[in-house]
């Protein structure tokens, strides 16, 4: 099936945040005949970065030169992947993870292992580092379903707090009216 | 009985305010029918405004019976939800709230979207039935929100125009 209207790409772009990021890059892509999708965009320690899910009639080639000046422009790195579009299709969460302690090499990995064994389908995870460079706090919030329903992850909870963090978890139930 | 057709925005009608209802016949006994197989026919089905299926009166109509249900039949901490089963709000008001809390909703008028949203723990609420009597009704927790999600409506009101951070919020647990 030739569609070439239906090309959908992820682009990611990667650089030292200042002002302007955003309404260059998307004036770039819309002058070039491109849409967007879902889009993720955020600053990342002194860093921003953005995922797009852009629609483009031309190629991976065409649309990174459509690119290629303004994010020399504004020292940006860019990488594009075709992708299958699968918009109008989201998953509703039906439980959210909180851990938080102090930082330390490893929390991140141990913690999704062993929610991951516990059936946490994850939809969504944002991690922050607060406090300061003495003592940094590590903040972790993931939201997602619960494949083997809420008390085999209510168990790996425990397991995780084994692990000298703070850990919660609720229920979410969505009222849809 | 019919299924009626679901306005989603941007539709202008989803933003104006609905007016009391005055004659309490067997027309509006026949809308409130087609009204309530066009809340089951849809996902979700726990309310549904009269605005959206483009009517506008003060109609509208909740059930939080099977999400009820199903809180009972969990295996582990299974749920007493305090609810009324299915009923019939016109011209409702609500006249007193207590509490807030943060909780997640998707509407028929919004299709595919879901956010958060506070609402009022606690709520007494006024209405006519669908013979003209005036009831009132306690509610709480998802009745209490469905009541005021369905509410919002009437007066031209989207959970979207309520939305809270959908990051960096903790949710906090409540204990039992």
């Amino acid at each position: 099936m030739t569609d070439d209207k239906d090309k959908w790409y992820m682009v990611t772009l990667i650089g030292k945040d200042r002002m302007g990021i955003v309404s260059h890059v998307t004036s770039a892509l819309y002058e070039n005949g491109a849409n967007l999708g879902e889009t993720s965009m955020m600053r990342l320690g002194g860093n921003f970065s953005i995922m797009m899910m852009v629609e483009f009639s031309g190629s991976r080639k065409e649309l990174h030169d459509a690119l290629s000046s303004v994010t020399d422009s504004l020292a940006l790195h860019l990488h594009i992947d075709k992708i299958k579009a699968e918009l109008h299709k989201h998953y509703i969460p039906d439980v959210r993870v909180s851990v938080y302690g102090a930082d330390r090499s490893g929390i991140v990995s141990k913690v999704t292992s062993i929610l991951d064994q516990a059936g946490l389908y994850i939809l969504d995870l944002e991690s922050d580092v607060a406090g300061d460079e003495e003592k940094p706090l590590y903040i972790m919030h993931i939201e997602g379903q619960a494949k083997q329903g809420i008390s085999s992850l209510e168990s790996a909870l425990q397991i995780i707090k084994e692990l000298g963090v703070d850990a919660e978890l609720v229920e979410i139930d969505t009222l849809i009216a | 009985m019919a299924v009626l057709d679901i306005i989603t925005y941007p539709d202008v009608r989803l933003k104006q305010v609905a007016e009391e209802v005055t004659q309490f016949d067997a027309s509006l006994e026949k809308f409130i029918f087609d009204l309530d197989e066009t809340m089951n026919a849809g996902p979700g089905g726990v309310g549904i405004a009269a605005t959206q299926v483009g009517f506008m009166k003060r109609i509208v109509i909740i059930d939080i019976s099977q999400y009820a249900e199903n809180q009972k039949l969990k295996s582990k901490k299974p749920k007493e939800i305090k609810h009324h089963g299915h009923l019939v709000l016109i011209n409702p008001e609500i006249i007193e709230w207590q509490g807030m809390k943060k909780g997640r909703e998707g509407c028929m008028s919004v299709p595919d979207f879901t956010g958060n949203v506070i609402r009022a723990e606690n709520i007494k609420l006024t209405a006519l039935d669908i013979k003209g009597q005036p009831q009132e009704y306690n509610m709480e927790g998802f009745e209490a929100r469905a009541a005021q999600h369905e509410i919002d409506h009437l007066d031209g009101l989207l959970f979207v125009d309520r939305l809270v951070s959908r990051r960096n919020d903790l949710f906090k647990r409540k204990s039992y």
